[in-house]
């Protein structure tokens, strides 16, 4: 068994630049294969949304892949496919990501599609219209029409926070997605996709000279706009617990969510890998604590899960951050079993600790999870963006395994303390559907 | 007005991969690339598990859960233990052809995880108590599966598709797995879990040639064909009306169709596969660009081509809302019509190509992916030399070939059709259209 202190490290060769607009550039040349991946990500999510418009900032994810400056509509998939290329966007809580993957023969191509919508999405009424009603049958695909569909991530940050900010539905209601204009959006565009409230990743098949020309090229003229200063979004830990219950009519058996909130993921990030360790220990695979003692010994539930970040990634998110417990169960009446069984397990860790080999082995697993996204030139395109926008760091990427090897057994103890009962927000999902 | 779009330029090659093969005294064909990058390696062992017995599907989901909860002197826990501690993971996964252990390990443990996969392999314990955890556990997830209306649409279709044939059955009924005991996992496994038709793909930053040695040595104890089976050809679906399945209150309507297709190997299978991306297999395809980006109707409508041991199929999936399911059919069936009878274009063409080829590569460019792609090519007997090779065969087909392929396969008058919704609301709207058959 490798010990923790030698765990491999992921290796990048990267460099960073900061254009006169204020957009920050990272360059990740690897010349193992002829691929190159290329990430914008915009300083905003769904936590920025306007008061009455729940779900904007997703609408207007899609709203900018509707042509731009020098291209019609239909025209950017268009280029990005038949250079025999892959694109999509996606919508987070703390920003929102547009990329591709292309053959390293399309790099300036891909570069001039992401700065053309930087420099002018076409925002129009007809556009609007149309990726309003895609929208809507997204909505209706992942979360009206399926069981379980967007539990927890809909349903809990409503209890367990306070703020609009924090606890709104970011795939956003009907209503509110049905009154958003063409105004809205660009008034948007203006405050939050300015060149200095982004970050640009271009990793792969690249020589960084060339392509900071190109970059130079085709982002270097978009005009300086302020960023926009983003407001502290913090809610302190709960002191009393929540509960609530939450419907699903498609939902054949119940389901819980149970969210605790957690400290800074970046003002605090040792104590942050601390938890994302305890949630490994919790519930990743069939020697984990909760799956030993829910599925395997109690049969109370048929799965369980634990994880840090709304989407379960835990260093997707600034502050506040969450830790989410789930788990289905077949039978409605076992819940209380259910989390008493939970609270001990938790418990154990903070007063007993942990077993022998039981952190090394969690470890070596995590550190090779890292590894194997970081194999796919898109996820580090991506993961760069992201440490970088938020832990203004891409370089701790790199630095995850010692830092995690830095983990103590009592930083892991102390994770557990935090999860008290009464700290936890509870939302029972209440099955509807036929058996 | 000259375009702004910069040019594309001079493609680079990709490097050449180190591929070595073996087929062991078992029987187990070996195969081992190495590919660097992270320190990582990746494994699927693939062994054939096509069976035409009625009790087939839910033993062999069953045994896919079960396989390792126990090996050897590790219970559940300890086979999970060891695996972790290596900073790996092994998985199970099954369907009507084959059952696939997938695996990835830090490259510096990859001895250690075959030991624990050839203790897998040749001693499973089955425990009583894991089997009976896993067969409730089994029947609520098929539960779950059927309360979602792609499944049950799927599950509509392939029975029309395939009749009562075992690629239509694929999905275990719950009183198969409640039936389902230990003694006959155990039974299923000695007889069905063997080396002699089986392949283990590995990639990773590793020595072939070394890793070969060290396969060849740890499963030396793996040996042993598995029982004959016979299993009947696949039927040719037939044109039949539009099947409504009602799920009353739905939002959207999950439409699934479909017909026979060509396998990989079939000539004019690049000519298929070409005409398949131009009608809804990519984002920028005539299907996608009228309901989704003109009309609004869904999220994402796809076509694909699957392939399977006995056949291929050209499969169409799509979710609706629900008061627009009769307009979506019409334009899916107009847009069929069209790319059946009519040419398509060369622009068309050149750009699904470069987006075969280029997806192609980018697919293949991850340990994780080559693996995985190896392993299901592996079925069709053919390897990484299908994968280089097949560039040069998306380049020579021409546009007539595509609107061949088109005509033959796309034509509404053969597909067959499926749509789970709410009846109430759009069995009238789709009758208005053609002959309509309700499932109640």
């Amino acid at each position: 068994m490798p010990r923790a202190s030698t765990l491999p490290a992921p290796v990048f060769d990267l460099t960073h630049h900061t254009l006169g607009n204020g957009l920050r550039v990272l360059l990740a040349p690897d010349r193992s294969a002829p691929v190159v991946g290329v990430a914008v990500l915009y300083d905003v999510g769904m936590r920025s949304e306007p008061l009455g418009r729940t779900g904007f900032a997703h609408l207007f994810e899609h709203l900018m892949f509707q042509g731009s400056a020098n291209l019609d509509k239909l025209e950017h998939f268009r280029y990005v496919q038949a250079s025999g290329g892959v694109f999509n966007g996606s919508t987070h809580v703390d920003y929102t990501d547009y990329h591709e993957l292309m053959p390293s023969n399309a790099l300036e191509r891909a570069l001039f599609l992401e700065a053309d919508r930087m420099l002018s999405p076409r925002i129009t009424a007809e556009n609007l219209a149309n990726q309003l009603e895609v929208v809507k049958n997204e909505i209706r695909v992942n979360v009206m029409n399926r069981p379980y569909g967007g539990f927890p991530w809909l349903v809990l940050p409503a209890l367990l926070f306070d703020s609009f900010a924090n606890s709104h539905n970011g795939y956003g209601d009907f209503a509110d997605l049905e009154s958003a204009t063409v105004d809205d959006a660009r008034d948007f565009f203006a405050r939050y996709y300015a060149p200095a409230n982004a970050v640009l990743a271009v990793a792969g098949d690249l020589d960084v000279d060339e392509t900071l020309g190109f970059v130079e090229t085709h982002f270097g003229a978009i005009r300086t706009r302020r960023a926009p200063k983003r407001p502290s979004f913090a809610e302190p830990a709960l002191t009393a617990e929540r509960r609530t219950t939450h419907p699903d009519m498609h939902a054949p058996i119940p389901a819980v969510a149970i969210g605790y909130r957690v400290p800074d993921p970046v003002g605090s990030l040792d104590t942050h890998l601390a938890g994302v360790l305890l949630a490994e220990v919790l519930s990743d695979g069939d020697a984990s604590r909760l799956q030993r003692r829910l599925v395997h010994r109690d049969g109370l539930v048929t799965d369980v899960a634990a994880y840090l970040g709304e989407f379960g990634d835990p260093f997707d998110e600034r502050d506040p951050s969450a830790m989410t417990i789930t788990a289905h169960y077949p039978d409605a009446a076992s819940l209380e079993a259910i989390l008493r069984a939970v609270d001990e397990e938790i418990a154990a860790i903070a007063e007993d600790g942990l077993a022998a080999g039981e952190l090394d082995r969690v470890r070596t697993r995590l550190v090779s999870v890292l590894l194997r996204e970081l194999d796919s030139v898109m996820s580090r395109t991506l993961d760069l963006a992201k440490f970088e926008l938020i832990f203004g760091r891409a370089e701790l990427i790199a630095e995850l395994p010692a830092r995690f090897a830095a983990v103590t057994e009592d930083a892991i103890r102390a994770a557990a303390a935090q999860l008290r009962p009464d700290r936890r927000a509870v939302v029972e999902l209440i099955a509807g559907g036929a058996r | 007005m000259s375009s702004p779009v910069p040019a594309l330029t001079r493609p680079r090659k990709a490097r050449k991969l180190t591929v070595v093969e073996r087929v062991l005294d078992s029987g187990l064909r070996v195969v081992v690339v190495r590919k660097p990058g992270v320190p990582l390696a990746e494994l699927r062992l693939r062994v054939p598990f096509l069976s035409a017995r009625p009790t087939h599907p839910a033993r062999a989901a069953l045994l896919s859960d079960t396989m390792l909860t126990g090996a050897g002197s590790l219970d559940r826990a300890g086979v999970a233990s060891a695996v972790q501690a290596l900073g790996g993971e092994l998985s199970i996964g099954v369907d009507a052809d084959r059952l696939v252990i997938g695996g990835n390990v830090l490259a510096t443990n990859l001895g250690s995880l075959l030991g624990l996969l050839a203790t897998v392999l040749t001693e499973p314990t089955y425990p009583q108590a894991e089997v009976t955890t896993e067969r409730e556990r089994l029947v609520e997830r098929l539960t779950i599966a059927r309360s979602r209306p792609g499944v049950v649409a799927s599950e509509a279709l392939g029975h029309r598709m395939w009749g009562a044939h075992p690629y239509a059955l694929d999905l275990p009924q719950p009183e198969a797995v409640q039936a389902s005991t230990a003694a006959q996992l155990r039974a299923m496994h000695a007889g069905m879990v063997r080396p002699s038709d089986s392949v283990l793909i590995i990639v990773g930053d590793i020595s072939a040639a070394r890793v070969l040695d060290q396969v060849e040595r740890v499963l030396a104890q793996w040996t042993g064909h598995p029982a004959a089976s016979r299993v009947p050809a696949l039927p040719d679906p037939g044109p039949a009306p539009t099947l409504v399945i009602d799920r009353p209150g739905s939002v959207q309507s999950s439409i699934r169709i479909g017909r026979g297709a060509l396998s990989r190997s079939d000539p004019r299978y690049p000519a298929l596969q070409l005409a398949n991306l131009v009608f809804g297999g990519y984002f920028s395809s005539r299907w996608t660009e009228n309901i989704r980006e003109d009309k609004g109707y869904t999220y994402g409508p796809h076509s694909r081509v699957e392939h399977q041991v006995l056949g291929s199929s050209l499969l169409f999936d799509v979710e609706v809302a629900t008061e627009v399911t009769a307009p979506a059919m019409l334009e899916t069936r107009y847009e069929l019509g069209k790319i059946a009878s009519l040419p398509v274009t060369e622009a068309e063409v050149e750009a699904v190509r470069q987006y075969a080829i280029g997806t192609l590569a980018l697919s293949t460019a991850t340990q994780a992916g080559l693996a995985s792609t190896l392993a299901a090519l592996s079925a069709f007997g053919l390897g990484l030399e299908w994968i280089t090779e097949h560039p040069a065969r998306l380049s020579a087909v021409s546009v007539d070939d595509v609107s061949a392929a088109a005509a033959e396969f796309f034509a509404p008058s053969r597909l067959v059709e499926v749509v789970v919704g709410d009846a109430a609301a759009i069995s009238a709207p789709l009758a208005a259209l053609g002959p309509v058959a309700t499932d109640a």
